[in-house]
């Protein structure tokens, strides 16, 4: 896959002196979705804002398409399509006029058979006239991605598509996403949901405190974040784990009221109805059970430690 | 040069002028119209001719001044402005554009508004007062380099304002200032010799002076001061707006 977005040792340090980026390198495929997965203040904006042109990088090189973004501004960001974060729209105005402009902004001539089009595959057409304030939030975002596409760019950032959205309304963000890979358009997308990665990225690159930590294929990555905890909670305490048990490698609380049995989602088989068959036999008596996902947060502190 | 871009920005800005027709148009004009019916018609008549004048005309230049600079800041700063308030400006700052061509898009259509509302207001006077124009092409010269310059100020303006109440600051509590104490409404030469010495530290009176003096050929300062003056104010607005880009002030980290 040739690259089409090509980010070489980039760092950015603010004003106030906060180091927002250090060092990032990143190759991004023509036609993938990555999903850059991050805690808040990761750097996932300040990443995009750095590749659109918003901020301005301390050190380090991102080029678009083999333009840089800084010495060839014009024909790297003619390629670019930004949907920021925040649901920024002019209020009194309309989505058929604000997505008009964005596309002679960008350089295009008018060309309101191609506004139409885009407005009708986001089904924003019936919507064309009405002012952007009147409009329900799931709504400004499709116009925001509207304004992005109107130019026909090849690479599309989402900043945080779902933010704050509903379920129904990331469904639909996902479908959107769906119909716009079909296109061939290159996709780079920030989220701090494991389950949105999950759901429609090619490769999940993690970020935290400015540093990438790594890139992988989905597949493999969700086998490593994928882990799940079964917790077990006895009738009486056990003095220690029945030599039965033994092949399941359980951790026992210091009180001996706990079993706690470590499973992975993604592979064929996770061993809990062995475990509590085996239990059964073993003569433990259940009080409750519960599962217990790794947080985000776990997993980045487990990545840091896993570096250094 | 990125044209359309240009374009887009323009038809954007002068949209929003014609959307807000009343409040763009109407409103400077009205308040206009009311200054010639109290100065001009009902006080004006008690009122000696100036330089040769009659008050009501005398005084049509000036306000015309009056309106296209308060105008040209206030338009331009908020051209400016409220995409910053309302964080639209990202739009603006990803977009394969350079500087000059977002200058041009914004400047030119604050910059055409406030010159319509001139000559709309130049076209109203004719009604209440005799009107002439000694040099025509100097008068277009004078309007159309005053609003260009103010609305290079406004949109530096609109640059630097944090907050709505900065953005009402500088047209209210300086620019009107400027222009009553510029000779709006009175020749310099009315004035005690040590507040002559003072107006003259006054820029806008050196626009007005100009100004005037292509209606009637008569002027406080020499013409060509004037000229040099507005020059040298265009520039200043200039380098400050390449500065701030340049630096990405107020607008990129």
């Amino acid at each position: 896959m040739p690259s089409i977005v090509s980010i070489d040792g980039l760092s950015k340090t603010y004003a106030s002196g906060f180091q927002a980026l250090s060092d990032v390198s990143l190759e991004i495929g023509q036609g993938e979705i990555l999903a850059l997965l991050g805690p808040n203040g990761a750097g996932k904006t300040t990443l995009i804002s750095i590749i659109c042109g918003i901020v301005t990088p301390s050190a380090g090189r991102v080029a678009v398409g083999g333009h840089d973004v800084v010495t060839d501004f014009r024909a790297a960001r003619r390629m670019i399509g930004l949907v920021p974060q925040e649901l920024t729209l002019e209020p009194f105005e309309t989505p058929m006029n604000t997505t008009r402009f964005s596309r002679g902004l960008f350089g295009r001539p008018r060309d309101d058979a191609r506004i139409e089009a885009v407005l009708r595959e986001l089904s924003l057409w019936d919507k064309r006239a009405a002012q952007n304030r009147t409009l329900s939030g799931g709504m400004k975002r499709r116009v925001l991605i509207a304004k992005a596409l109107a130019h026909d760019p090849t690479v599309l950032f989402l900043d945080e598509p779902t933010a704050g959205v509903d379920v129904e309304l990331r469904k639909e963000m996902w479908a959107v996403v769906e119909k716009l890979r079909a296109r061939g358009v290159t996709i780079i997308l920030t989220t701090h949901y494991i389950e949105e990665a999950e759901a429609i990225a090619d490769r999940i690159a993690v970020i935290n405190r400015g540093e990438l930590l790594l890139v992988e294929e989905k597949a493999r990555l969700m086998q490593r974040l994928g882990r799940k905890y079964l917790r077990i909670e006895l009738q009486e305490p056990c003095a220690a784990i029945p030599a039965a048990l033994g092949a399941y490698d359980l951790d026992r609380s210091q009180d001996g009221r706990f079993l706690s049995y470590a499973y992975d989602t993604q592979g064929p088989r996770t061993g809990i109805t062995g475990l509590l068959n085996d239990l059964r036999d073993a003569g433990l008596t259940l009080r409750d059970v519960q599962t217990e996902q790794s947080t985000l947060e776990e997993i980045f502190v487990g990545l840091v430690k896993e570096r250094s | 040069m990125n044209l359309q871009a240009i374009r887009a920005i323009y038809l954007y800005e002068m949209a929003r002028t014609f959307r807000t027709l009343t409040q763009s148009v109407v409103s400077p004009v009205l308040s206009t119209s009311l200054y010639f019916v109290v100065f001009g018609a009902a006080i004006g008549s008690r009122i000696q001719d100036v330089e040769r004048v009659s008050y009501g005309a005398f005084i049509v230049p000036g306000l015309i001044m009056l309106t296209v600079l308060t105008q040209s800041v206030s338009n331009a700063s908020f051209g400016i402005y409220f995409p910053r308030f309302i964080g639209t400006v990202y739009e603006l700052l990803s977009a394969p554009v350079s500087h000059v061509e977002i200058v041009i898009g914004y400047v030119g259509a604050a910059a055409t508004k406030s010159l319509i509302i001139g000559l709309i207001i130049l076209a109203t006077a004719s009604f209440f007062v005799p009107l002439r124009i000694e040099h025509p092409i100097w008068m277009i010269a004078f309007l159309v380099l005053s609003c260009v310059s103010f609305s290079l100020f406004g949109f530096i303006l609109g640059i630097w304002a944090k907050d709505f109440e900065q953005l009402q600051f500088v047209p209210l509590l300086v620019i009107t200032p400027l222009v009553f104490l510029g000779g709006s409404f009175y020749s310099v030469s009315m004035l005690p010799p040590v507040w002559q010495t003072v107006t003259l530290f006054n820029p806008v009176l050196y626009l007005i002076s100009g100004f005037r003096w292509s209606f009637y050929g008569a002027a406080d300062v020499p013409v060509a001061v004037s000229l040099v003056c507005i020059f040298a104010f265009l520039l200043a607005c200039l380098g400050v707006v390449w500065w701030m880009f340049k630096t990405g002030y107020r607008l990129k980290s």
